[in-house]
């Protein structure tokens, strides 16, 4: 009876003990819950580039992508690009790809940044923020680590601060 | 109609005033005659007249309902005056099952207060702001007022239980508690005569002053300015300069209304102290002497155990839903929800400590007299000090 | 020791006060009152917490299961909620500069201290959390400890009660000599009048109504623990969704959270303030004292949802759903979706037209339109003339190194650098145009591209809103609502007519409302010969303020 007595006790106060930590882990990282998921797979897209060619997501399946979220009035952005222009240069012969999505920008703004800092990659135009809300982007700038499968690496927020980070990226998701 | 709309209040006012020496005379004939059937008479004549206030009052609230196409309970002066309406209504169904004038003799100097407080607001039929103009304003505002309403009819009641059980004879810290809650009564009056009278005197004093921004502002006061605004210039010929002023970040003409309200109260209350030469706690004990203790303290639990669900019906339920259609969420930690939370709390900690705690009597007494002021710094502070969602066009 | 047995039979839980069967006061080192009343509360039963103090377990238990600690946790969580509306919360002020920066700014070395000590987003504070935890933690076993116990006793009390029971009750009274038998059936027939339920035994009467509102404190409690669960779940990804969309006019957008499913089309935004002439006259006053008031903000939109499976970034293929109006307090919704109408922006520049000019004649050459979205490239005016677009600024600054750059997407200060070519100069003339500004960068140019006037749309913001927890808060607010409505709207009354002796003994008990009981009383013993209890804790007062 007694037993019994201490039993119940003992189940009634876990349960309200785990309920409660569960409310306070969750409200400490409900800022970082992210819509796409490292170790998930990376939502599927289809943008055109400046040039008009269109670029899918699902065709580089079997090499790495790095997709990174930009636009030309946010200045932590235009600090990495060169970064990620050089970069490029280095491995896209190793089946690595850069696509670039500027969000929600004319082609002549864009088109006009690009030639500025001679940007090797394609640049896919996000105008009217379809994969930008797929992908929960908020704040600029974020990249993503897609490996040779389609699934997210890692997600980078923020500037990248040196090209030895991107180097570091470029290797963890070199097929 | 305006005008006709506006005359009920003054009527409703008139006859609530005109019912408080007939609760008195209740009581005094009470103390002569002994027993109560004797003494209804006086009581009766009380409360016919309270009705007819009520009736007259619920005229203007019709009329005005009629004029503005919405019920006027959507700023400051017309919630206040409709809650000061609900307390009679509460009052006079309280006063049918207990049939206690001196119930009458308490509530309706409050709700009188009340209603003069309402009227310092500007009286103009405002025009709803899309917010506003859902039949949740209906729903909701009238159970809340009906509800704190019924709740201050329990602090009515623990008034009388302190006037009675509070031991005059020496100072205490009961008897100073008790004169606090009387000078807070009396300050309000002090307000309502500061602010009538220099506007009808026409009092104006623009200032040019520096806000918190650091940019230049103007500000017209309806008070001498005791406190004047940061870096304040008097622009109007002959008028008082400060004697003070405070820094921007300070609403200083707020200020120096509180200063001028509490001021003109401790004037009032030292000429009663004067006058009466005791306390007015003390003074007001003969009336309570043939009042039963227990009587009272049921009254004041059962309109705290009858106001409770209805204001947690309108302040946290139909507030919840409503918040929900308007404002997107149920629920968002504005400083008037907030306080709506603080006052439930308080009665459920209320309830609780009565419950099982055994508070009864005195202990119980000074718990509603605290929800009353809790309820009423929702209405005034909140709504005039901390601005948020809920803020009305106060002044 | 786990039991106590009465000497009417019946066995008690260790911890008894009040026999649960019969009402007698179990004497076993528990605390009896010397008071001539009995303190009814809980009915005397065993409040478990009371009895038990051995493990961890107990003693946290205990802890959670006193009102004691209950009403502290309850002040607590108003004074702490009180400190949070000193100053506007986090979410209300402008988003203008660093939240600490604002708060030392606007109100001092105090705003600065209120955010030191995180009071300037208290209400998602771990401990502000974990006060409201702890009030449910206290709710849950305050509940179970108190109502087993009280339904026990209930359930088990007898009609015949212990002398001492029925002595010490608060109404009590006794008549000698012989009461006759029609007496006791008046009494029976009045009390059924007044919906008492009657147990008889031997000629002994229990009536009792009302016993459901004591199950009212624990039913508002178990609402209250519902609506607790809602909110916690809230925090359960995928529960509660809060997004904003602003959606320009003649702009179709996808809408977040639907997986690409919905598109929401901003056909029309219309803002309408009150008007003198036009509104109801009796606002007159108010408007002219205030100004402008708003009267409605409304959104006509058109709602689409995707055929088939679009891949994101695809032209998708829209079906219309829905073609409605969004206004405050009246959300479109769809699914588990709503949308509100919360926020707008009036005339944001959508196109901008300028004429070819040639500076010295002031002859033009044609007009171009630039739609500051999606400008073209080149804009072709024939006969030799034309424009071409070589970069824009939406919303254009000069930027740390003195070039032009841009400050977001949004066209608000809209710069731009033409080429213009003209069978004069075929190889171009460059202009820098900016609103109010014009610079040649290389040198006196022929022609110049003059200001043409502009077209605006309004932009609309939306509130994205999912909430699933909606009917869990709501279910627990009904339940709390009518466990608080029968707890205080009812009373649980019991009156006892018994034989004892030669005499009749009539007791009675009141959860609340006395003065109710004995105005019943009153009327039940009406016309028998059986005297009205009296009022044991009133005895000493005069009877005079109350009688009917």
């Amino acid at each position: 009876m007694k037993k019994q007595r201490l039993i119940i006790r003992t189940v009634i106060l876990l349960l309200l003990g785990a309920a409660v930590a569960y409310t306070l882990y969750a409200n400490f990282t409900k800022d970082e819950v992210q819509k796409v998921e490292v170790g998930k797979k990376a939502p599927d897209f289809v943008l055109t580039d400046l040039n008009g060619e269109k670029h899918q997501l699902s065709d580089y399946e079997g090499e790495g992508v790095l997709l990174n979220f930009w636009a030309t009035w946010c200045k932590p952005c235009e600090k990495e690009m060169p970064f990620l222009n050089s970069q490029y240069q280095a491995y896209k012969d190793q089946g690595v790809h850069v696509i670039a999505v500027n969000v929600g920008e004319s082609q002549v703004a864009v088109s006009d940044f690009s030639k500025r800092y001679d940007l090797q990659f394609p640049i896919v135009l996000d105008k009217d923020t379809q994969v930008m809300t797929a992908y929960g982007v908020d704040p600029l700038p974020i990249t993503f680590l897609i490996d040779k499968q389609g699934n997210v690496v890692e997600i980078h927020k923020g500037q990248i601060i040196a090209e030895a980070d991107v180097t570091e990226m470029m290797e963890k998701i070199k097929p | 109609m305006i005008t006709l709309s506006e005359n009920l209040l003054y009527i409703a006012f008139v006859l609530y005033l005109l019912s408080i020496p007939f609760f008195g005379g209740a009581i005094k004939q009470k103390k002569n005659l002994g027993h109560q059937q004797n003494s209804s008479k006086s009581a009766n004549i009380g409360i016919v007249i309270s009705i007819l206030g009520f009736a007259a009052q619920l005229g203007f609230f019709f009329t005005r309902w009629s004029i503005a196409g919405h019920a006027p309970v959507s700023n400051l002066f017309e919630f206040t005056t409709f809650f000061g309406m609900c307390l009679v209504g509460a009052f006079i169904i309280i006063y049918f099952i207990y049939k206690t004038p001196l119930l009458g003799l308490f509530t309706m100097p409050i709700a009188l207060l009340v209603i003069a407080f309402a009227s310092m607001f500007p009286t103009d039929i405002s025009p709803l702001i899309p917010a506003l103009q859902s039949d949740w304003l209906h729903i909701h505002v009238t159970t809340v007022a009906l509800g704190e309403a019924i709740l201050a009819v329990s602090f009515g009641a623990a008034l009388i239980y302190l006037v009675k059980v509070i031991d005059q004879t020496k100072n205490s810290k009961s008897t100073t508690w008790l004169e606090v809650v009387m000078y807070g009564l009396i300050a309000t009056l002090g307000f309502v005569i500061v602010v009538s009278a220099f506007s009808f005197a026409d009092y104006k004093a623009e200032f040019n002053w520096i806000d918190k921004n650091d940019n230049e502002a103007k500000v017209e006061y309806h008070l001498p300015a005791i406190v004047g605004p940061n870096q304040g210039e008097l622009l109007t010929a002959e008028r008082m300069e400060p004697l003070v002023s405070v820094p921007g970040i300070i609403n200083a003409k707020k200020l120096n209304t509180v200063i001028w309200s509490f001021g003109a109260g401790l004037i009032l209350y030292a000429i009663l102290r004067l006058i009466l030469r005791k306390r007015i706690g003390a003074a007001l004990k003969p009336l309570t002497k043939n009042i039963n203790l227990d009587l009272v303290d049921e009254i004041s639990y059962r309109s705290v155990l009858i106001g409770f669900p209805v204001f947690t019906l309108g302040g946290l339920v139909f507030a919840m839903i409503w918040a929900q259609i308007a404002w997107t969420r149920f629920w968002g930690w504005d400083p008037k929800e907030v306080w709506a939370l603080i006052t439930w709390l308080f009665y459920a900690a209320f309830l609780h400590l009565r419950l099982s705690k055994g508070w009864h009597g005195e202990k119980s007494a000074w718990l509603a007299v605290i929800g009353f002021i809790i309820i009423m710094f929702n209405l005034v502070a909140v709504n005039l000090v901390i601005a948020g969602l809920h803020s009305y066009a106060g002044s | 020791m786990n039991q106590v047995k009465c000497e009417c039979g019946h066995v008690n839980p260790h911890g008894t006060i009040l026999c649960e069967a019969c009402g007698k006061i179990i004497e076993d080192g528990t605390q009896i009152t010397a008071e001539a009343v009995i303190d009814m509360r809980y009915e005397g039963s065993a409040r478990r917490s009371q009895t038990y103090n051995k493990s961890m377990i107990d003693k946290i238990w205990n802890f959670f299961s006193s009102v004691k600690v209950g009403v502290w946790l309850i002040i607590v969580t108003l004074i702490a909620s009180s400190l949070g509306t000193i100053l506007p919360q986090e979410m209300y002020i402008p988003n203008i500069m660093p939240v600490a920066e604002y708060y030392e700014d606007q109100y001092g070395w105090f705003g600065r201290l209120y955010y030191d000590l995180g009071f300037h987003n208290l209400y998602s504070s771990w401990w502000y959390l974990l006060l409201v935890a702890s009030i449910g933690v206290s709710l849950v076993i305050c509940s179970l400890d108190r109502v087993i116990p009280l339904y026990r006793a209930l359930n088990k009390q007898r009609v015949i009660r212990h002398e001492s029971f029925l002595q010490r009750q608060r109404m009590f009274g006794t008549t000698s000599g012989s009461v006759n038998e029609k007496s006791y059936e008046l009494a029976i027939q009045q009390l059924k009048k007044k919906r008492y339920h009657i147990r008889e035994d031997n000629g002994n009467i229990l009536a009792e109504k009302g016993r459901f509102s004591r199950w009212g404190p624990y039913v508002n409690h178990v609402g209250l623990i519902i609506f607790l669960i809602g909110s916690m779940l809230r925090f359960v990804p995928g529960m509660y969704i809060d997004e904003v969309l602003w959606v320009r006019e003649g702009e179709t957008k996808v809408i977040p959270e639907t997986d690409g499913q919905y598109y929401l089309k901003n056909v029309d935004f219309k803002l309408e303030v009150y008007d003198k002439e036009k509104d109801n006259e009796a606002f007159g006053d108010a408007l002219d004292k205030t100004g402008m008031v708003a009267k409605n903000y409304q959104s006509d939109v058109i709602l689409y949802k995707t055929k088939g499976n679009t891949v994101a970034g695809e032209e998708p293929e829209l079906e219309e759903v829905d073609s409605s109006s969004i206004r405050v307090n009246e959300p479109l919704k769809f699914e588990k979706f709503a949308l509100y109408q919360v926020n707008y922006k009036l005339d944001e520049l959508s196109k901008m037209s300028f004429l070819l000019t040639n500076k010295s004649t002031s002859e033009t050459f044609g007009d171009i339109t630039v739609n500051l979205y999606d400008p073209e490239k080149v804009y072709e005016l024939g006969n030799g003339y034309s424009v071409q677009l070589m970069s824009y600024f939406p919303d254009f600054e000069f930027g740390d190194d003195g070039n032009p750059t841009t400050k977001s997407k949004v066209p608000n200060n809209p710069a731009f650098v033409f080429k213009m070519f003209s069978p004069e100069k075929p190889e171009g003339e460059v202009s820098f145009v900016a609103i109010q500004q014009t610079i040649e960068p290389l040198g006196d140019n022929e022609y110049k591209m003059a200001f043409n006037g502009i077209e605006t749309k309004d932009v609309t913001g939306l509130t994205v809103r999912k909430d699933l927890t909606l009917w869990i808060i709501g279910l627990g607010g009904l339940i709390f609502m009518i466990g608080v409505v029968q707890g205080a709207y009812w009373n649980h009354r019991r009156i006892w007519i018994q034989r004892k002796g030669d005499e009749v003994w009539v007791a009675a008990h009141t959860n609340k409302n006395w003065f109710g009981l004995k105005k019943e009383i009153q009327l039940v013993l009406a016309g028998t010969e059986i005297n009205e209890p009296s009022d044991q804790l009133k005895d000493n007062q005069v009877d005079e303020g109350e009688t009917d």
